[in-house]
């Protein structure tokens, strides 16, 4: 057979046709889509105020690492990392993890000091949608940082029936 | 989601190269190497990979006197890391007894009912999915290795038309997508060439371990084709063949897949 | 109880960063998700974990519904002195699961 050959592209047309109903038919189940209850770009921001209050949001030291494009929204690998000595007198004290689509905006919040070494810690979390995720880091002299990504989720093709 | 996800499919597809027919042996790919580096490190780490709890389930029920015979497994079959080494490479493997190939979790269920005497375990408990993830495991890295005798070929056989022929309400067949459309996106997420290297497996969908069986329900019901219940000889069938198909290749057991 | 493991350098040297990886077996059932008759089932996490060495805590983290089914957590501590690290998980529903490592610091 070749690539050229009539019979054969008439029978990927109807291919196409019937995987696109499959895809259609497929692309439904996320485990996190109820819709009334997503969380808000407003909710997320009201989560963050509520760790923050009326304290500056600066941008950096902070770094979430996602990755870009996600095969599975139930598990994401997340890592936050920030840049710290981590001494007594100079360290993060917490990292807050926020979703702007999921049901509820908190994903995590993580206390560590000084005795942690390194100011990073890692999870896996449930991304119901394609969206942002924010990262808001308390350092021991009272400041926040921030840091946020974009991200995609994709959909499985085999699904779950009866 | 839905409407995206169907257009993303058909962008997709459209870009296919011509129809195949079986993959040429050297061709063939886990799809282990279709995920993410991510979820790749999940399968790479035992201690990032979900799978671990329940092999470490599975090292304790192996130990423990079930039934009204009062045996172990270890009673019989000493230390799985020697003893068990390689086995899952060779199932569905034809049991003479039944006349017909039998999976890992038919041949767990076997020892159950006539060895130690006590209930089967039902598909997909978390007993049967743990203790042939562990029998799986000895296997790690062993090529698989399906005999393809007098007495499995009809079975292999009725294996194959499962695959290439098209069935459902779609009126697709298993061989579109894996033999001819590998490779490709469908609504986002590479299609891969479907072998069954590395079952049972966690797979992030399901958010926990699941059998070769659960995934081909999957795929058959996506298809909107039939299912067939657990068990059924359909399935070990389907089994049977995408072990053959895979042959040579390593098992992952227990792997992670999106 | 749930099953849980621990992935942490059984020695060290003192003073150097090392890494502990914690999964533990718990469905994290969101509360979100609707059942076959359209209404939530219930919710069923894993809320809080405390990672103490030799009695201090240096981890703590609080869990919501976005955290993935049989949770994974990484983080690090400075190995100052030989003794045991200390894991647990509170969750929902009376949950609670411990489990500890030792290790040794030259
Ligand atoms: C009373 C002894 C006994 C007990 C207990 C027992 N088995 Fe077996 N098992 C056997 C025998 C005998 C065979 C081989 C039967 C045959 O070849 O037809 C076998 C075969 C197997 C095989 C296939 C081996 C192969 O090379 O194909 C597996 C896997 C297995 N058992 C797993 C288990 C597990 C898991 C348990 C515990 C749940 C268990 N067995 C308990 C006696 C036992
Ligand atoms: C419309 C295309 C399509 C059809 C038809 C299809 N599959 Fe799949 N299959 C996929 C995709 C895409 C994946 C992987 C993505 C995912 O996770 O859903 C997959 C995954 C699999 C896997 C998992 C492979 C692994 O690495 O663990 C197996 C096994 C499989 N399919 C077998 C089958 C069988 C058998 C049939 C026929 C009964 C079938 N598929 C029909 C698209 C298809």
């Amino acid at each position: 057979m070749t690539r050229d050959d009539g019979k054969l592209q008439r029978t990927r047309r109807r291919f196409l046709a019937e995987t696109a109903a499959l895809a259609g038919a497929a692309g439904i189940a996320l485990p996190l889509a109820v819709e009334q209850t997503s969380a808000t770009p407003e909710s997320m921001r009201a989560a963050i105020k509520n760790i923050v209050g009326e304290a500056p949001l600066n941008k950096g030291k902070v770094k979430l690492d996602v990755p870009a494009l996600i095969e599975n929204g139930n598990a994401v690998p997340l890592t936050v990392s920030c840049e710290s000595p981590m001494t007594q007198d100079d360290h993060v004290k917490a990292i807050h993890v926020f979703t702007e689509k999921n049901p509820q905006p908190n994903v995590i919040g993580a206390r560590l000091g000084p005795r942690a070494g390194r100011a990073s810690f890692s999870t896996r979390i449930r991304l119901a949608d394609t969206q942002k995720i924010v990262a808001v880091a308390q350092m021991s002299d009272g400041s926040f940082w921030t840091d946020e990504v974009e991200v995609v989720v994709t959909l499985a093709a085999c699904l779950e029936g009866s | 989601m839905t409407r995206p996800a169907a257009v993303l499919f058909v962008i997709a597809v459209l870009g296919a190269a011509a129809a195949a027919a079986d993959i040429p042996l050297a061709e063939r790919k886990s799809g282990y190497e279709f995920m993410a580096r991510e979820t790749r490190a999940m399968q790479d780490d035992d201690s990032a990979n979900p799978a671990t709890l329940w092999v470490l389930d599975a090292e304790t029920l192996w130990q423990r006197k079930e039934g009204s015979a009062g045996k172990s497994c270890a009673d019989c079959h000493g230390d799985a890391r020697t003893n068990m080494r390689g086995v899952a490479a060779r199932y569905p493997a034809f049991n003479e007894a039944r006349g017909r190939p039998i999976d890992l979790e038919q041949r767990v269920n076997i020892c159950r009912t006539e060895q130690q005497r006590a209930t089967p375990l039902a598909f997909e408990s978390k007993e049967l999915l743990a203790l042939t993830a562990y029998v799986g495991q000895q296997s790690r890295g062993m090529p698989i290795d399906i005999a393809n005798d007098a007495h499995i070929r009809p079975f292999l056989e009725a294996g194959r038309v499962m695959f290439t022929e098209r069935q459902g309400q779609l009126n697709l067949s298993c061989a579109q997508c894996h033999d001819d459309n590998w490779g490709q996106k469908l609504a986002g997420a590479a299609i891969p060439q479907g072998h069954p290297t590395g079952y049972p497996l966690y797979r992030l969908e399901w958010q926990t371990l699941g059998s070769l069986q659960r995934r081909l329900r999957n795929c058959l019901f996506g298809m909107r084709a039939v299912s067939y219940p657990y068990g059924a000889s359909e399935l070990v069938d389907l089994e049977l063949y995408l072990m053959w198909r895979a042959r040579g290749m390593p098992v992952e057991t227990p792997a992670v897949r999106p | 109880m749930a099953r849980a493991l621990i992935n942490a350098p059984a020695k060290a040297k003192r003073g150097e960063v090392i890494e502990i990886k914690t999964l533990i077996s718990h469905i994290m059932e969101t509360g979100f998700r609707p059942d076959s008759t359209g209404k939530p089932v219930p919710r069923d996490i894993i809320t809080e974990f405390i990672c103490k060495y030799n009695g201090e805590e240096i981890f703590r983290a609080e869990l919501f519904p976005a955290i993935a089914a049989n949770p994974f957590l990484t983080f690090f501590t400075v190995a100052d002195e030989t003794g045991t690290l200390n894991f647990e998980w509170i969750g929902d529903n009376g949950f609670t699961a411990t489990e500890s490592v030792n290790i040794t610091v030259e």
